[in-house]
């Protein structure tokens, strides 16, 4: 019985990495810009779809490659002829902005492919289970969570490691000191928004063998995602991981102990615990230009 | 030319007078004002892809019966509209009997939409057809006489699936572990179940509840190996049963699966390589009947793939009430009502035996099938991803005999 609680703690752990792509996208979008950006569901699932169209042309892992770069230039168009108009402005208008864009995209998506689901394989190379001791796994959420952290890595060096990332970084405490130094923020608002919504286009691609393609996929899990940034902290890079870590292994743990029907009560509880306590998430910074 | 009358030309005008003089009161109806019939089902949310295909059976249905002369000589006209929730629904409804005057309303999937439709439907006093509520609710304590129900009830689908595993030696004395959604349909599919299970010595060893927003199995899949159960049974709803069947097969679990809610779009959705298991259906596109394929022709000719149940019930809603319609004469509530109710309304479903409305509930009593999935290594494409079994019940057994509710109360009109 212990065997199996700690089965299910780290299955819980891991279960988190599938909203922290989507989070973290969200978290970088809205500390950058101001923007919350509920359409960033929405461009998951234009993941998923893009990959059933182009997964039989160069097969699971082109697609892979493919489908992130394409939803990351559909990102960066959008934040050139949406997104921009909406910087300087109430943060409520740009809600009502991308609440729109995502009903758009999901009508558009249940336009084009019909609202049935559409079916999607798993590589035939990634198919099987793996075994630690009595703990089973399957061996394309191990590949999952290989790419999932690779990626969210390379986000964290391109952030901390580089000139990129510092003024990146500079432009999210300071934008007037980043102008006044002669930098353009622009460019690397576009570039920042089409990797956040990139990492949707990947999150699209790497659940598509494992969860269900429909049109409203992208509602499905905002609403986590959104969760899991106010827990950690809008702007927080850690804070997000922590949170989405947090609420795997709340959800996997009430399932273990029999307390399933609560899984989903007591991530919000949890919200609610958090903003009492913190209000700006776990480790939410102080961003002058939000207070 | 000339103007001879034979005897003969006398006899075929006569015989053609005739047949016009028969054919003129429908004609003259024909005249009148066309039969409005108001569509209504969710096309969103997660019963939009089963909502999608009730459209697509309605508005076949509606050319099918406007190309062979209209309900009792009128032609038919169709609203249809996205019902989205209960309370949507209940405006929606409204709108409809009263502004675009609609005579009755078919539609829904969604239990709790279709009992709010029924009570605007009796304030009006027109009838609806319910051709995708499941709930024994429906048709016990909130029944209503105004209206009838298409989709068959949970209990049918838990004694049919019942009895198939029971005939398969997996019900007495086996572990059964349970999947339920946490809402209405889930705990009614699961009381039917456990009800089922009590009577004929199955053991429940595991029985979870899913929040309806849950799209990750991994910790209860978890669970399930450990118990090491005999049959996995499902009482999950859209796009859950998908997800399941992906990360069922994705974890490698081959406990025997069934379920007591079904729709093929789950299946189709999962794919060849995913789809597992033995589930009922109210009707499926391999039912081999001339009535059957020639609907699943003209199907695929329209709409480029082959209907789904859901489109089942709305295509034969809509015939079962053009029949209604022609028989009353007229298409007031009260005068459908006597009509479906009385022994001569039989309707052909497409299915071996006729089908007819129990009058102490208006369900519609007919027969039902169960699907298993073929080996992924045997479908030839990715539609026939299943195989069907012969009509349940046997045909000689009586038509009601599975229709017995445990949960739901008593319906008194």
């Amino acid at each position: 019985m212990l065997g199996l609680f700690i089965a299910q703690v780290l299955n819980g752990l891991l279960d988190g990495t599938y909203y922290l792509l989507i989070a973290l996208g969200l978290s970088l979008i809205f500390s950058l810009g101001g923007i919350i950006n509920l359409a960033h569901g929405a461009f998951f699932a234009i993941g998923a779809y893009l990959a059933i169209l182009i997964t039989p042309v160069t097969g699971f892992f082109g697609a892979l490659i493919l489908v992130p770069l394409i939803v990351a230039g559909l990102g960066m168009v959008t934040e050139r002829t949406l997104f921009t108009r909406f910087y300087r402005i109430d943060p409520l208008y740009s809600l009502l902005l991308t609440f729109g864009l995502a009903m758009v995209i999901e009508q558009g998506l249940r336009w084009i492919f019909g609202a049935s689901p559409q079916s999607y394989n798993m590589p035939d190379i990634l198919r099987g289970q793996v075994f630690f001791g009595d703990f089973i796994y399957s061996r394309y959420r191990i590949f999952l969570i290989a790419v999932a952290v690779l990626a969210v890595a390379g986000l964290w060096v391109l952030l901390n490691r580089t000139a990129f990332g510092r003024i990146v970084r500079a432009g999210v405490q300071n934008p007037e000191i980043v102008g006044s130094l002669g930098i353009s923020l622009r460019p690397y608002l576009s570039v920042v928004a089409g990797i956040a919504i990139g990492l949707a286009g990947l999150a699209g691609v790497l659940l598509s063998p494992i969860y269900t393609i429909h049109p409203a996929m992208g509602a499905e899990i905002i609403t986590l995602a959104f969760v899991v940034v106010v827990i950690g902290g809008l702007g927080s890079f850690w804070g997000v991981i922590i949170a989405a870590v947090l609420v795997g292994l709340t959800k996997g743990v009430l399932v273990a102990v029999g307390l399933s029907s609560w899984s989903t009560a007591a991530i919000y509880l949890l919200m609610f615990v958090v903003l009492l306590l913190r209000p700006r998430g776990l480790l939410g910074e102080r961003i002058l230009r939000f207070e | 030319m000339t103007l001879k009358t034979t005897r003969r030309t006398v006899l075929r005008t006569g015989a053609a007078g005739l047949a016009l003089g028969l054919a003129a009161p429908a004609y003259l109806r024909a005249q009148g004002a066309p039969l409005k019939i108001g569509h209504l089902t969710p096309t969103t949310g997660f019963l939009g892809p089963l909502g999608e295909y009730a459209q697509m059976g309605i508005k076949l249905a509606v050319e099918h019966i406007n190309a062979n002369g209209g309900a009792g000589g009128r032609q038919v006209e169709l609203i249809m509209e996205d019902s989205v929730n209960p309370q949507t629904a209940s405006t929606k409804a409204e709108r409809m009997f009263e502004r675009d005057q609609v005579d009755f309303i078919i539609g829904e999937i969604s239990s709790a939409s279709c009992l709010t439709i029924s009570q605007v439907a009796a304030r009006y006093g027109k009838c609806f057809v319910n051709t995708g509520g499941n709930s024994d609710s429906l048709r016990g304590a909130d029944c209503n006489r105004y209206m009838f129900h298409v989709e068959t009830q949970n209990s049918m689908y838990v004694n049919a699936e019942g009895e198939y595993f029971d005939a398969q030696g997996m019900v007495d004395g086996k572990n059964w572990y349970t999947l339920s959604a946490d809402y209405a349909f889930g705990h009614d599919l699961l009381n039917a179940a456990k009800a089922f299970l009590d009577a004929n010595g199955g053991v429940l060893v595991g029985d979870d509840l899913v929040p309806t927003d849950a799209t990750d199995f991994s910790s209860y899949l978890l669970k399930i190996r450990q118990a090491e159960p005999d049959v996995v049974a499902l009482n999950l709803a859209g796009t859950q049963i998908t997800n399941f069947f992906k990360q069922y097969g994705e974890f490698g679990l081959d406990f025997t699966l069934g379920g007591f809610g079904f729709d093929t779009v789950s299946a189709w959705a999962a794919g060849a390589q995913n789809f597992r298991g033995t589930w009922p259906n109210v009707w499926n596109h391999l039912v081999q009947n001339d009535a059957s394929q020639a609907f699943v022709q003209a199907f695929t000719t329209a709409y480029g793939k082959p209907p789904e149940n859901q489109a089942w019930g709305d295509y034969n809603a809509g015939l079962i009430m053009a029949q209604a319609v022609t028989a009353a004469g007229e298409a007031g509530g009260d005068a459908l009502v006597a009509y479906l109710e009385s022994p001569e309304a039989q309707f052909d479903l497409m299915k071996s035996r006729k089908g007819y409305f129990r009058p102490s509930d208006h369900q519609l009593i007919q027969e039902i099938y169960a699907i298993t999935a073929l080996p992924a290594g045997e479908a030839q494409n990715e539609w026939d991803i299943f195989t069907t079994s012969d009509p349940v019940p046997a045909a000689n057994e009586p038509l009601e005999r599975l229709a017995t509710s445990v949960t739901g109360g008593t319906c008194s009109f």
